[in-house]
Protein backbone atom coordinates (compact mmCIF):
# COMPACT_ATOMS: atom_id res chain seq x y z
CA UNK A 1 0.00 0.00 0.00
CA UNK A 2 2.50 2.55 1.49
CA UNK A 3 5.98 2.40 2.01
CA UNK A 4 6.16 2.55 5.87
CA UNK A 5 8.89 4.85 5.88
CA UNK A 6 7.45 7.21 3.60
CA UNK A 7 4.24 7.11 5.56
CA UNK A 8 5.65 7.75 9.41
CA UNK A 9 7.89 10.73 7.72
CA UNK A 10 4.54 12.07 6.21
CA UNK A 11 2.51 11.95 9.30
CA UNK A 12 5.34 13.23 11.55
CA UNK A 13 5.37 16.14 8.54
CA UNK A 14 1.74 16.77 8.89
CA UNK A 15 1.14 16.04 12.50
CA UNK A 16 4.23 18.81 13.42
CA UNK A 17 2.65 21.21 11.10
CA UNK A 18 -1.02 20.50 12.09
CA UNK A 19 0.18 21.56 15.41
CA UNK A 20 2.26 24.42 14.33
CA UNK A 21 -1.41 26.07 12.65
CA UNK A 22 -3.25 25.82 16.54
CA UNK A 23 -0.44 26.94 18.01
CA UNK A 24 1.55 29.90 15.53
CA UNK A 25 1.53 33.25 17.07
CA UNK A 26 0.89 35.06 14.01
CA UNK A 27 -1.95 34.15 11.72
CA UNK A 28 -0.01 34.11 8.80
CA UNK A 29 3.06 31.25 10.18
CA UNK A 30 -0.79 29.38 11.13
CA UNK A 31 -1.77 29.34 7.20
CA UNK A 32 1.57 29.10 6.16
CA UNK A 33 1.89 25.70 8.67
CA UNK A 34 -1.68 24.88 6.82
CA UNK A 35 -0.28 24.64 3.70
CA UNK A 36 2.76 22.56 4.74
CA UNK A 37 -0.25 19.77 6.44
CA UNK A 38 -2.17 20.14 2.89
CA UNK A 39 0.88 18.98 0.84
CA UNK A 40 1.26 15.98 3.23
CA UNK A 41 -1.99 15.00 2.73
CA UNK A 42 -1.40 15.56 -0.79
CA UNK A 43 1.73 13.01 -0.89
CA UNK A 44 -0.61 10.44 0.97
CA UNK A 45 -3.51 10.71 -1.35
CA UNK A 46 -1.37 10.01 -4.05
CA UNK A 47 0.08 6.98 -2.32
CA UNK A 48 -3.44 5.91 -1.94
CA UNK A 49 -3.81 6.12 -5.92
CA UNK A 50 -5.92 9.37 -5.45
CA UNK A 51 -4.64 10.79 -8.01
CA UNK A 52 -7.28 13.42 -9.32
CA UNK A 53 -8.36 14.18 -5.52
CA UNK A 54 -4.35 14.57 -4.69
CA UNK A 55 -4.34 17.46 -7.90
CA UNK A 56 -7.47 18.73 -6.68
CA UNK A 57 -6.13 19.09 -2.68
CA UNK A 58 -3.04 21.32 -4.34
CA UNK A 59 -4.66 23.42 -7.02
CA UNK A 60 -7.53 24.39 -4.86
CA UNK A 61 -7.01 24.12 -1.44
CA UNK A 62 -3.62 25.30 -1.25
CA UNK A 63 -3.52 27.04 -4.34
CA UNK A 64 -6.88 29.31 -3.68
CA UNK A 65 -8.80 28.51 -0.40
CA UNK A 66 -5.22 29.56 1.69
CA UNK A 67 -3.72 32.29 -0.89
CA UNK A 68 -7.43 34.13 0.18
CA UNK A 69 -6.74 33.37 3.69
CA UNK A 70 -3.42 35.11 2.99
CA UNK A 71 -4.81 37.94 1.27
CA UNK A 72 -7.20 38.35 4.24
CA UNK A 73 -4.76 38.19 6.65
CA UNK A 74 -2.64 40.85 4.82
CA UNK A 75 -5.34 42.96 4.13
CA UNK A 76 -6.90 42.86 7.92
CA UNK A 77 -3.38 43.96 9.02
CA UNK A 78 -3.51 42.64 12.51
CA UNK A 79 -2.01 44.14 15.54
CA UNK A 80 -0.18 42.28 17.84
CA UNK A 81 -2.59 42.77 20.44
CA UNK A 82 -5.35 40.61 18.36
CA UNK A 83 -2.87 38.70 16.81
CA UNK A 84 -2.64 36.25 19.61
CA UNK A 85 -5.46 36.30 22.28
CA UNK A 86 -6.32 33.20 23.76
CA UNK A 87 -9.19 32.29 26.30
CA UNK A 88 -7.94 31.78 30.13
CA UNK A 89 -6.14 29.12 30.94
CA UNK A 90 -9.06 26.61 32.20
CA UNK A 91 -10.67 27.10 28.77
CA UNK A 92 -7.39 26.20 27.06
CA UNK A 93 -6.86 23.05 29.29
CA UNK A 94 -10.53 21.76 28.99
CA UNK A 95 -10.14 22.08 25.38
CA UNK A 96 -7.35 20.31 25.42
CA UNK A 97 -9.08 17.59 27.57
CA UNK A 98 -11.43 17.74 25.24
CA UNK A 99 -9.17 16.89 22.08
CA UNK A 100 -7.31 13.66 23.96
CA UNK A 101 -11.04 12.37 24.80
CA UNK A 102 -11.89 12.54 21.30
CA UNK A 103 -8.28 11.07 20.09
CA UNK A 104 -9.15 7.50 22.43
CA UNK A 105 -13.00 7.54 21.48
CA UNK A 106 -11.56 7.36 17.70
CA UNK A 107 -8.42 4.94 18.86
CA UNK A 108 -10.64 2.73 20.15
CA UNK A 109 -13.56 2.55 17.61
CA UNK A 110 -10.44 1.91 14.86
CA UNK A 111 -9.20 -0.88 16.92
CA UNK A 112 -12.29 -2.21 16.87
CA UNK A 113 -12.43 -1.91 12.61
CA UNK A 114 -12.30 -4.86 10.72
CA UNK A 115 -10.37 -4.59 7.72
CA UNK A 116 -13.32 -4.03 5.61
CA UNK A 117 -14.02 -6.74 2.64
CA UNK A 118 -13.34 -4.95 -1.17
CA UNK A 119 -16.08 -4.36 -3.15
CA UNK A 120 -14.00 -4.82 -6.02
CA UNK A 121 -10.81 -4.48 -7.22
CA UNK A 122 -8.69 -1.46 -6.20
CA UNK A 123 -9.87 0.91 -9.04
CA UNK A 124 -6.78 3.92 -9.02
CA UNK A 125 -8.44 7.63 -8.63
CA UNK A 126 -7.70 9.18 -12.03
CA UNK A 127 -9.30 12.21 -13.44
CA UNK A 128 -11.21 9.74 -16.20
CA UNK A 129 -12.28 7.49 -13.59
CA UNK A 130 -13.69 9.77 -11.09
CA UNK A 131 -14.68 12.43 -13.66
CA UNK A 132 -17.10 9.94 -15.15
CA UNK A 133 -18.72 8.90 -11.94
CA UNK A 134 -19.15 12.40 -11.27
CA UNK A 135 -20.65 12.96 -14.39
CA UNK A 136 -22.98 9.72 -14.18
CA UNK A 137 -23.92 8.79 -10.90
CA UNK A 138 -23.71 12.26 -9.14
CA UNK A 139 -24.74 14.47 -11.85
CA UNK A 140 -27.46 15.75 -9.59
CA UNK A 141 -24.98 16.87 -6.26
CA UNK A 142 -22.58 18.02 -8.79
CA UNK A 143 -25.20 20.63 -10.44
CA UNK A 144 -26.03 21.39 -6.63
CA UNK A 145 -22.75 21.63 -5.67
CA UNK A 146 -21.70 24.55 -8.42
CA UNK A 147 -25.34 26.30 -6.96
CA UNK A 148 -23.82 26.36 -3.76
CA UNK A 149 -20.59 28.10 -5.04
CA UNK A 150 -22.74 30.51 -6.97
CA UNK A 151 -24.33 31.36 -3.68
CA UNK A 152 -21.23 31.38 -1.91
CA UNK A 153 -19.45 34.06 -4.50
CA UNK A 154 -22.81 36.08 -4.16
CA UNK A 155 -22.93 35.54 -0.53
CA UNK A 156 -19.25 37.25 0.07
CA UNK A 157 -19.96 40.53 -2.61
CA UNK A 158 -23.29 41.45 -0.64
CA UNK A 159 -21.20 40.92 2.62
CA UNK A 160 -17.88 42.90 1.25
CA UNK A 161 -19.23 45.43 -0.61
CA UNK A 162 -20.02 48.82 1.10
CA UNK A 163 -23.04 49.82 -0.93
CA UNK A 164 -24.94 48.15 -3.48
CA UNK B 1 11.55 -4.50 8.55
CA UNK B 2 8.56 -2.58 9.86
CA UNK B 3 4.82 -3.54 9.51
CA UNK B 4 3.42 -2.94 6.06
CA UNK B 5 0.58 0.20 6.61
CA UNK B 6 -3.04 -0.85 7.14
CA UNK B 7 -6.01 1.34 7.39
CA UNK B 8 -5.94 1.18 10.92
CA UNK B 9 -2.98 3.37 10.18
CA UNK B 10 -4.43 5.84 8.11
CA UNK B 11 -7.27 5.89 10.38
CA UNK B 12 -5.34 6.76 13.28
CA UNK B 13 -3.51 9.67 11.93
CA UNK B 14 -7.06 10.59 10.50
CA UNK B 15 -8.49 10.65 14.00
CA UNK B 16 -4.94 12.67 15.40
CA UNK B 17 -5.24 15.43 12.99
CA UNK B 18 -9.39 15.64 13.82
CA UNK B 19 -8.58 16.43 17.29
CA UNK B 20 -5.80 18.61 16.91
CA UNK B 21 -8.41 20.61 15.05
CA UNK B 22 -10.73 19.88 17.67
CA UNK B 23 -8.15 21.46 20.16
CA UNK B 24 -7.49 24.32 17.61
CA UNK B 25 -11.59 25.57 17.26
CA UNK B 26 -12.01 24.96 20.99
CA UNK B 27 -9.00 26.78 22.19
CA UNK B 28 -8.20 29.68 19.52
CA UNK B 29 -10.56 32.84 19.77
CA UNK B 30 -9.10 34.97 16.68
CA UNK B 31 -11.85 34.25 14.11
CA UNK B 32 -9.58 33.83 11.13
CA UNK B 33 -7.85 30.87 13.43
CA UNK B 34 -10.53 28.95 13.74
CA UNK B 35 -11.67 28.81 10.64
CA UNK B 36 -7.96 27.78 9.98
CA UNK B 37 -8.72 25.35 12.19
CA UNK B 38 -12.37 24.24 10.92
CA UNK B 39 -9.73 23.49 7.44
CA UNK B 40 -7.55 20.81 9.57
CA UNK B 41 -11.35 18.83 10.80
CA UNK B 42 -12.36 18.85 6.97
CA UNK B 43 -8.93 17.51 6.24
CA UNK B 44 -8.86 14.92 8.51
CA UNK B 45 -12.41 13.71 7.60
CA UNK B 46 -10.88 13.64 3.59
CA UNK B 47 -8.21 11.50 4.62
CA UNK B 48 -10.82 9.14 6.04
CA UNK B 49 -12.60 8.82 2.86
CA UNK B 50 -9.47 8.30 0.79
CA UNK B 51 -8.53 5.60 3.08
CA UNK B 52 -11.84 3.98 2.60
CA UNK B 53 -12.07 4.06 -0.70
CA UNK B 54 -8.88 2.93 -1.15
CA UNK B 55 -9.37 -0.26 0.77
CA UNK B 56 -13.03 -0.89 -0.13
CA UNK B 57 -11.79 -0.33 -4.13
CA UNK B 58 -14.97 2.01 -4.30
CA UNK B 59 -14.40 5.94 -6.02
CA UNK B 60 -17.57 6.99 -4.00
CA UNK B 61 -15.14 7.98 -1.52
CA UNK B 62 -13.26 10.27 -3.52
CA UNK B 63 -16.14 11.78 -5.32
CA UNK B 64 -17.08 12.61 -1.47
CA UNK B 65 -13.64 14.37 -0.83
CA UNK B 66 -14.56 16.44 -4.20
CA UNK B 67 -17.75 17.73 -2.72
CA UNK B 68 -16.14 18.12 0.68
CA UNK B 69 -13.60 20.69 -0.64
CA UNK B 70 -16.47 22.20 -3.11
CA UNK B 71 -18.55 23.00 0.46
CA UNK B 72 -14.88 24.22 2.02
CA UNK B 73 -14.46 26.78 -0.51
CA UNK B 74 -17.79 28.32 -0.27
CA UNK B 75 -17.50 28.31 3.59
CA UNK B 76 -14.17 29.82 3.59
CA UNK B 77 -15.24 32.58 0.88
CA UNK B 78 -18.77 33.35 3.14
CA UNK B 79 -16.42 33.31 6.35
CA UNK B 80 -13.27 35.30 5.29
CA UNK B 81 -16.11 38.01 3.95
CA UNK B 82 -17.78 38.24 7.64
CA UNK B 83 -14.20 37.83 9.06
CA UNK B 84 -13.38 41.24 6.65
CA UNK B 85 -16.41 42.78 7.36
CA UNK B 86 -16.13 41.89 11.47
CA UNK B 87 -12.89 43.80 11.53
CA UNK B 88 -14.04 46.63 9.49
CA UNK B 89 -17.57 47.14 11.39
CA UNK B 90 -16.36 46.08 14.83
CA UNK B 91 -12.92 46.45 14.79
CA UNK B 92 -11.84 43.54 16.68
CA UNK B 93 -11.66 39.59 15.82
CA UNK B 94 -11.68 38.50 18.90
CA UNK B 95 -14.54 35.44 19.35
CA UNK B 96 -15.36 36.43 22.67
CA UNK B 97 -15.62 40.16 22.59
CA UNK B 98 -18.36 39.42 19.79
CA UNK B 99 -21.52 39.38 21.23
CA UNK B 100 -24.00 41.80 19.32
CA UNK B 101 -26.10 40.12 16.50
CA UNK B 102 -26.14 43.02 15.08
CA UNK B 103 -24.71 46.41 14.59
Amino acid sequence: MIHPLLFYAVSALIVASALGVILARHPMYAVLSLVLTLFGLSTLFICLHAFFVAAIQVVVYAGAVLVLFIFVVMLLDMAPEIVFRVRSWTMISLGTALGFLILWQIAAASLQLKAPAAHGPAADGTTAAVGRLLFTTYALPFEAASLLLLVGIIGAIVLAKKKL
Amino acid sequence: MTPPITIHHLIALSGVLFSIGLVGVVTRRNVLLILLSLEILLSASNLAFVAFSRSLGDLSGQIMVFFVMIVAAAEVTVGLAITVLLSRQAGKLNADELKSLKW
